[in-house]
């Protein structure tokens, strides 16, 4: 059994050696990644039904073909994205040639999550492959299913001298830590991120950061409250509602707030049934811990449960929960919810709403349901978040050609599509020079000449159109 | 804080440093929440008023080049030519670029629709972070501190400036100059000391600009992810110069000759040490003592083109490497009062010398034989990655040799520094050397917040029935259907 010091430096040799720079390995590899998935779907829908009780539906979705699609996306684009960038050339570097190119990092550590188990982890997978690296996988131990599952399917189908899987609680990830990755790819709370990034920093690895956040949703103004309730329900109670991206709570003035919960109300009935806990398509929460944790939350709460409330212990089953008449320092408010209970916060304006808003940490998605551009706009250009929806949730994270990222408090960098190739590259500068102009060089040399410094002004000075120049030639 | 006294900027400097250091931690904890303020009252957010400050920043380098001059003279020796070409003109060209380009870097970039979001606007929003702390290094004083300043000002960010205390002169002339020309509430230079930086660090910023040593980038690095601050790092490093037997002798010794030695060989990008192929050894030295000779005249220490060491450490250091060494082939000549050291070459170096052993920030090249490429490069390839590498050669084929085979934050082939001049060429290091980049558009990026924005329509519901419960054997077919006939370059989203 080999010690994970042993499996880094291995992997750290196959990197050396070079053989996951060429395009057609990479390709190759991704390809397998897709084998893996169409091949075993039925055991992977079985795992991800033990680890959340995920509807078949969902996880085909969110998990199995969003990895699926990333992976077609870059396997088409991998060629073009692979080509160095030339810079335009001027005058004085015409007889050079000056590009950027994308160089792998090395071996690289992408620790998942347990809400969306098998995504959190390829997903990141397939940028770092893509980039030509060598990567160590750490599935999240409490989805245990499918950390299994990933340890057993992974070596079977990529190439075992690039790719690991290592399995194992806090004080396992804690040692693994000590060793020196190339980039570390965290998806996860803000508590243990800063734990990764202070390892991270004495060996200055780079960090991207998936953290969560309470995501605000803004109902205000004209709109189509019947379709905007089943777009947030649909949001808010996907996979129980433990998503990082689901809509932790609604702000909306009381006049709104009053069309709003019959629309809530009709959609939780169309979706779920009248007893949403006999529903198929209904999650259920992860652990004891974090049921608990939810039943606490909602016991403390001084809102009033407007709809929902019920709970099963055995089954870790919580109804889908409104509660209206929740205060800013009530204790919904206090942390992200992660789980399907949606407190109501009542403004009485726009403004008001901005400020609640930017009073608290950058989220990492902001939605507004409002189908005046107007208000949309003030909403974008005031707030900042990871990303931005109007008038649906969630959604805007599964367009590969968008980066999918926080800001502040809900993280750092992004991925998703190219930007995942980019997240796991290193963009190199290159300039290859000629031997010919050396009279234009013999500018810059020493003895210092003020006549020479005159011509080097004028010859590289901006000229507030197409400079592209080199201050020093 | 009031300005200096008449008497030398050194002893205020020193007065300013014997308050305590709560005091300072407080005046910047005051400047920054006045940042934040000015930053969330939006005063940064049009391009007029970026634009605005970026014009102000070129005029205050073209009105006062004498004082930069003068400043950079006293605190670091600098030859006029090296402070304007390196430092001024290097942070107006940057100031330019970034005027004539803002408005297009402000522009959203939309994405390229498909079926699914015909109805849709999907786009991407370059946003400022906030307030940004920019660490200066005492090798380029104001280049280092005013190139990402540039680059945060573009973005609309508010920043806090700290420059190098090591170059007194300078840094009290940014001191009274920024805020006679940039926004009073926006931009803030403080003075600290390289052990508070940490302490300021922790203060909590959107984003921290360092440039300075590896040990102490750890520290920065350290001090921002208990906030989980991002960072930008560019650090000092070992910097391979590789020479092959097939090249122009006499023009490569000048070009390394010059990269090597300007700023008496304090900067960041200059070849560190050269891997000389044992055919061309001697001649290159040859070439060298020649362009030295070109350069400096018989005696550098008179001639006004050579600069002095800056850091007391630094210039003990090299003292110290050069008098343990029995390797000096060219120069090696000290003088402790100006802190003044030939250019200097050592010959026939090897791996377990002391001069390899630690960044030598001084005017000393060492030359290492190696037989061929092949043995260069797994020299490079078993140190950390540098900043720069560098390979002078006729023949391409070993150009990309070496290019394709290292890797270093940039590449530069037969010359040496000007990669890292070039506006539309990122700057910047990776894995020891450093994180992120800059230069030109990739400052503007690097200060940004990039927005994934959809933009959709409650009143279209178009197929958006297919993915809402109760979940249908059905409509999941008809959806992964759907996905699977535009799985190329659409990226055709699942969920639509």
């Amino acid at each position: 059994m080999e010690t994970q010091e042993q499996v880094i430096n291995r992997l750290r040799k196959s990197f050396q050696s070079g053989v996951t720079l060429p395009m057609e390995f990479r390709l190759a590899q991704l390809e397998a990644l897709q084998d893996l998935l169409q091949e075993n779907e039925q055991q992977i829908l079985d795992a991800l039904h033990k680890d959340l009780a995920k509807p078949s539906f969902e996880a085909v979705l969110s998990e199995i073909d969003m990895v699926v699609n990333d992976l077609c996306y870059t396997i088409s684009n991998l060629p073009k994205w692979m080509q160095p960038d030339h810079v335009a050339k001027n005058l004085a570097t015409k007889l050079d040639d000056c590009f950027v190119r994308r160089e792998p990092l090395g071996v690289v550590l992408i620790i998942g999550a347990w809400n969306y188990p098998l995504q959190l982890v390829l997903l990141p997978l397939v940028g770092a492959i893509a980039a030509g690296n060598c990567a160590i996988l750490k599935p999240s131990e409490i989805s245990q299913a499918t950390e299994q599952l990933l340890s057993e399917l992974v070596p079977k189908y990529l190439s075992q001298a690039c790719y690991a899987v290592t399995c194992g609680g806090a004080e396992n990830t804690k040692k693994l830590l000590e060793n020196r990755f190339d980039h570390i790819f965290y998806t996860g709370s803000q508590r243990v991120a800063r734990n990764i990034l202070q390892a991270a920093a004495v060996h200055l690895t780079p960090v991207t950061l998936e953290l969560g956040g309470k995501c605000p949703c803004l109902v205000y103004g004209q709109l189509d409250m019947r379709a905007a309730g089943r777009r947030l329900v649909w949001a808010k109670f996907f996979n129980a509602g433990q998503s990082c991206v689901a809509p932790d709570y609604v702000l909306c003035t009381p006049q709104t707030l009053k069309e709003l919960l019959p629309a809530v109300q009709e959609a939780l009935e169309a979706f779920y049934g009248v007893q949403p806990e006999k529903s198929p398509d209904l999650g259920r929460i992860v652990t004891d811990r974090h049921w608990s944790r939810l039943m606490e939350m909602l016991a403390k709460s001084e809102g009033k449960v407007e709809i929902g409330g019920e709970s099963n212990r055995e089954e870790k089953y919580i109804a889908p929960t409104v509660v209206v008449n929740v205060k800013d320092s009530d204790v919904l408010m206090q942390e992200e919810i992660f789980g399907p209970i949606l407190p109501i916060l009542t403004i009485e304006s726009l403004e008001e709403a901005i400020n609640f808003i930017n009073n608290r940490d950058k989220p990492l998605a902001l939605y507004v349901f409002s189908d005046d551009t107007q208000t949309v706009t003030t909403v974008l250009e005031s707030t900042s978040s990871g990303g931005f929806c109007s008038n649906d949730g969630i959604v805007h994270m599964c367009l590969p050609g968008l980066p999918f990222g926080g800001v502040g408090a809900s993280g750092m960098g992004s991925y998703h599509g190219r930007w995942g190739f980019e997240t796991f590259s290193h963009r190199r500068a290159c300039m290859l020079r000629g031997w010919g102009l050396e009279r234009i060089n013999v500018l810059r040399y020493p003895p210092y000449k003020d006549s020479n410094l005159g011509w080097l002004r004028w010859a590289t000075m901006e000229k507030k159109k197409t400079w592209r120049g080199c201050s020093v030639m | 804080m009031s300005s200096p006294p008449n008497h030398s900027p050194n002893r205020w400097f020193k007065a300013l440093r014997r308050n305590r250091h709560g005091e300072l931690c407080l005046k910047t904890v005051e400047l920054l929440n006045r940042s934040r303020a000015a930053f969330q009252a939006g005063r940064t957010a049009q391009d007029s008023f970026r634009l605005g400050q970026l014009e102000a920043l070129v005029r205050m380098l073209v009105e006062h080049e004498c004082d930069f001059v003068d400043a950079l003279g006293r605190d670091i020796h600098k030859p006029r030519f090296e402070t304007v070409t390196s430092e001024l003109m290097m942070v107006k060209n940057e100031a330019l670029y970034a005027i004539s380009h803002l408005k297009k870097w402000m522009e959203p970039q939309h994405l390229e629709r498909n079926l699914a979001t015909a109805l849709d606007n999907c786009m991407i929003l370059s946003e400022p972070l906030g307030v940004v702390l920019i660490i200066g290094s005492w090798t380029y004083p104001v280049q280092l501190c005013l190139v990402p300043l540039v680059g945060a000002i573009a973005a609309g960010n508010c920043v806090i400036i700290s420059p190098s205390e090591t170059c007194p002169h300078t840094t009290e002339l940014l001191h009274r100059l920024i805020p006679a020309y940039l926004d009073n509430e926006c931009y803030h230079v403080v003075l600290t000391g390289p052990s508070e930086v940490p302490d300021i660090v922790d203060l909590k910023f959107d984003h921290v600009f360092f440039s300075g040593s590896k040990e102490d980038g750890i520290k920065v690095a350290q001090a921002a992810a208990r906030t989980l601050a991002r960072v930008t790092l560019v650090l000092n490093s070992k910097n391979p110069c590789y020479v092959d037997k097939q090249c122009d002798i006499n023009t490569t010794a000048r070009r390394i000759a010059w990269a090597r030695f300007h700023n008496a060989g304090q900067s960041p990008t200059a070849p560190d040490y050269v891997l000389c192929h044992s055919d061309v050894k001697e001649s290159l030295l040859q070439a060298l003592k020649c362009v030295l000779h070109q350069f400096f005249g018989p005696d550098p220490r008179e001639s006004r083109s050579f600069g002095r060491l800056v850091k007391e450490e630094s210039f003990s250091r090299a003292k110290d490497l050069l008098l343990r060494s029995d390797k000096v082939v060219v120069g090696g000549q000290i003088n402790e009062a100006e802190k003044y050291i030939a250019p200097t070459i050592l010959m026939d170096v090897v791996e377990s010398d002391p001069v390899m052993q630690q960044d030598v920030f001084g005017p000393i090249l060492p030359i290492l034989t190696v037989k061929d490429v092949e043995e260069a490069i797994a020299f490079i390839n078993a140190r950390e990655k540098p900043l720069c590498v560098y390979a002078y050669s006729r023949n391409s084929k070993v150009v990309s040799k070496v290019m394709n085979e290292t890797s270093s934050g940039s590449f530069c082939s037969n010359d040496s520094v000007l990669q890292s001049l070039m506006a539309g060429l990122p700057f910047g290091g990776v894995g020891s050397s450093g994180m992120g980049s800059y230069h030109g558009r990739y400052s503007f990026d690097n200060f940004s917040h990039k927005k994934s924005c959809l933009l959709r329509s409650t009143r279209i519901e178009f197929m958006t029935y297919l993915r809402y419960p109760p979940y249908e054997e059905r409509n999941m077919n008809l959806m992964t259907l759907a996905s699977s006939l535009t799985q190329r370059s659409h990226g055709w989203c699942t969920i639509m």
